[in-house]
């Protein structure tokens, strides 16, 4: 098949819609809310492509994806080669495909969106990283790496981690991941919810890279069960990935009541301990009408539609800013919205309430109106005086982010960081010990899974180079 | 996977459960913990190292069966595997020489004691071990104790052994004899005992230590779950502790915050009594 069509005729193609559950369906259950493409749609969209020689849309992707040539060879019909110009240049395709914010990186520079409507280059990367993993039998071979004899210790199996792993292992080095918890993938796991990235793809995306060669220890916790220093005399180089930290807290009165959760908690019980998921889950979760959770960005929105599959009769987002400021990805706003969310906005909270017998009973908020900018370029909110009102809520959940984790840092003297506690890294992703490298959460605080596999890819390139010296 | 070398039971529903875990062995140092998870589906449950053995690779822990999840977990026979064990975590006790220390241990919490009352002994510290019960076949570890403290005393509230009555009795009494006041106390146990502790050596200000187990999940400084209320901060018990000054922790917060999901825990209690009952019937 060719991809040969005149510009014209595909700019007469329109934008392709991702077929989606029902939300009143799956706001009841934990099913994967988009459903993937067609081959019709995947094929109409991929002629979307101009093949425009600028490729801006490369430029956008933090692991530079080539894209134009993935989607042409799709328009193509040539899947295998799809699969291979795709899998070459990003470790984690399906994840990606899934979870990154294509609509301000790639999508946002494409030349189709300045008139109408970008090409939908997430959605193609998840068409042809599914087909990948549905035909494993039709994938060219990659050529096997001559083994370098050089040793990498990777610390954290999210993603930076699992893409450092994998660039590094096809270079030919041999690469041992250290995962503080008892299962692979880091907050891909812990953090997002399986209605966004079903568990059966991140093992997949593991699993191709234990074919590469990469060991996967758990329950190693690189600070407390060995130290960087350890790690140091062992392998030749070492790459942090660890991760964010602990909660940010609030700082309002009633925040250690029954019923308070942090994100990280409330997501980590239902996704990486399945509880309130399954019947029989060991882990219990807490269940109550009326959720009111606090934050604007991905977590909120994971939270929060958590809390609605888990029964909530009224889960709220409580946010202090209006709704054009939510860092949140449009996407999630607009399938929490469908789902029966209910957004609560330039409202911000002041105190949790309690019950007689210490539970949380309502969240007392105040009303915000949106002041002159401020130094992130977002309208600063100020309080109205006088606008304090309670919500009435059972379960209220802190999603406004977290602070750097200190358990590794706190035995690495040498390793430098800044005044938050975040390890310090060159653009090369190096540190202040020679040989170390680090990227992802623990060096931006908290950001995307794209840019900690941006990281992961580029602290990948710094190694090698510093192994071939 | 985590090899079970031995498994004995010590008191009533109180098992002492040597694992291999070698890395453990080696870095751990007195006051930490591991988070244990029997298999696939189980919770992590967070329990203190009581001892270890470099040479051997292995580590001591001893479980207090009262949930449904730790009586699964001690129903490992030796030769059986537990799928993770994961540390050590929490910071070390800070150990130096007090000169006349005080220890004080309830229920499970002597276990928890013992790391510490070794590494006490072994800083030159003069020790006396307070263990309480609720009756004699409660009362764990006195040999052990002993054979580390100058002193052991033992408490039961039904005076089967030792002293009849609680383990405030025997401190109250030593803190008003200058020949015998302490220095420093380490209370591990009820968190009604460690705050009776507490209350009791405030007004004298005696240097006081407790080590706490509040609700934990990851136990790597993730979650947030464990978090206590330390004079006027919140603290996270598995990165900042598990130890705290005791004259600072919000006993009473921390106490409630354990009752979170009673409902949760009764409900299952009983689905597993129902099916264990089912299977006795088959």
């Amino acid at each position: 098949m060719s991809n040969d069509l005149s510009p014209k005729e595909r700019m007469a193609i329109d934008r392709v819609h991702m077929p989606e559950l029902p939300a009143d369906e799956r706001n009841k259950n934990f099913e994967e809310v988009n459903l993937g493409l067609s081959e019709d749609q995947a094929l109409s969209e991929a002629k979307r492509c101009l093949q425009c020689k600028t490729r801006n849309c490369v430029a956008g992707c933090p692991v530079g994806v080539s894209i134009p040539e993935f989607i042409d060879a799709l328009a193509c019909e040539d899947m295998p080669r799809a699969a291979q110009i795709l899998r070459g240049d990003n470790a984690l395709p399906a994840v990606c495909g899934r979870v990154c914010p294509q609509e301000t990186q790639c999508e946002a520079l494409c030349i189709r969106g300045k008139k109408g409507d970008a090409v939908a280059i997430g959605y193609l990367e998840r068409y042809v990283a599914d087909w990948a993993m549905q035909h494993p039998d039709r994938l060219l071979s990659e050529p096997t790496p001559e083994p370098t004899g050089k040793s990498v210790a990777v610390v954290g199996c999210g993603p930076a981690g699992l893409t450092a792993a994998g660039e590094l292992a096809r270079q030919g080095h041999k690469v041992t991941i250290f995962e503080a918890l008892h299962d692979t993938g880091g907050v891909l796991r812990y953090g997002i919810p399986e209605f966004r990235l079903p568990k059966e793809i991140i093992d997949r995306e593991v699993a191709v890279l234990a074919q590469l060669g990469v060991t996967i220890e758990c329950n190693v916790i690189i600070g407390k069960t060995l130290t960087i220093a350890e790690l140091r005399s062992e392998f030749d180089a070492v790459f942090i990935a660890n991760g964010a930290g602990l909660p940010t807290m609030l700082n309002i009165p009633g925040e250690n009541l029954k019923g308070v959760y942090a994100a990280n908690e409330f997501l980590t019980r239902v996704n990486l301990m399945e509880a309130g998921r399954r019947e029989d889950s060991a882990t219990p979760i807490l269940q109550r009408d009326e959720v009111a959770v606090i934050g604007g960005g991905n977590t909120a929105m994971d939270c929060v539609r958590t809390a609605k599959r888990l029964g909530a009769k009224r889960a709220m987002i409580i946010y202090r800013r209006g709704e054009a400021e939510m860092p949140a990805r449009v996407e999630e706003i607009k399938h929490a919205k469908e789902e029966g969310v209910e957004f609560i906005m330039l409202t911000a909270p002041l105190e949790i309430v309690a019950t007689e017998d210490g539970w949380v009973k309502a969240l007392r908020c105040q009303r915000m109106e949106l002041g002159p900018a401020d130094d992130s370029g977002r309208r600063r909110p100020q309080a109205i005086p006088g606008s304090e009102y309670d919500i009435p809520a059972g379960i209220v959940i802190n999603a406004v982010g977290t602070n750097a984790n200190p358990l590794l840092t706190a035995t690495a003297p040498d390793l430098k960081l800044n005044k938050w506690g975040n390890v310090v890294a060159d653009e090369n992703g190096e540190t202040s010990i020679p040989g170390v490298f680090a990227g992802g959460d623990i060096v931006r605080g908290g950001a995307t899974v794209i840019l900690a596999m941006g990281d992961g890819k580029q602290a990948a390139a710094s190694i090698d180079a510093y192994l071939k010296r | 996977m985590f090899e079970v070398v031995s498994n004995e039971i010590l008191a009533e529903n109180l098992h002492k459960m040597v694992l291999v875990a070698p890395r453990i062995a080696r870095a751990r140092k007195a006051g930490q913990f591991v988070i244990v998870r029997l298999d696939q589906g189980e919770e992590r449950i967070p329990l203190t190292i009581g001892d270890a053995d470099q040479a051997a690779g292995t580590i001591t822990l001893f479980i207090q069966a009262i949930g449904a999840s730790t009586r699964k977990i001690v129903a490992t026979p030796a030769g059986g595997f537990i799928r993770d064990v994961a540390g050590p975590l929490g910071k070390e006790t800070h150990i130096t020489n007090w000169g006349r220390v005080v220890c004080v241990g309830g229920g499970v919490g002597t276990a928890v004691l013992f790391p510490l009352v070794k590494a006490l002994a072994e800083a030159g510290n003069e020790i006396t071990t307070i263990i309480g019960g609720r009756s004699e076949k409660y009362v764990i570890l006195a040999d052990e104790l002993g054979a580390l403290s100058k002193n052991l005393i033992i408490t039961t509230e039904d005076g089967s052994q030792g002293y009849k009555g609680f383990v405030t009795g025997p401190l109250s009494e030593m803190l008003a004899d200058p020949e015998r006041v302490p220095q420093a106390v380490f209370a591990v146990g009820p968190v009604p005992m460690m705050k009776a502790v507490a209350n009791i050596t405030r007004e004298p200000g005696i240097e006081t230590i407790v080590s706490l187990n509040p609700i934990m999940i990851d136990g790597t400084g993730m979650c947030g779950g464990c978090r206590v209320q330390v004079g006027n901060q919140t603290k996270f018990a598995c990165v900042d502790g598990p130890e705290f000054d005791a004259h600072l922790v919000d006993f009473d917060g921390l106490s409630d915050r354990l009752t979170s999901y009673r409902k949760e825990e009764a409900a299952r209690h009983a689905a597993e009594g129902c099916k264990l009952a089912k299977e006795v019937a088959k």
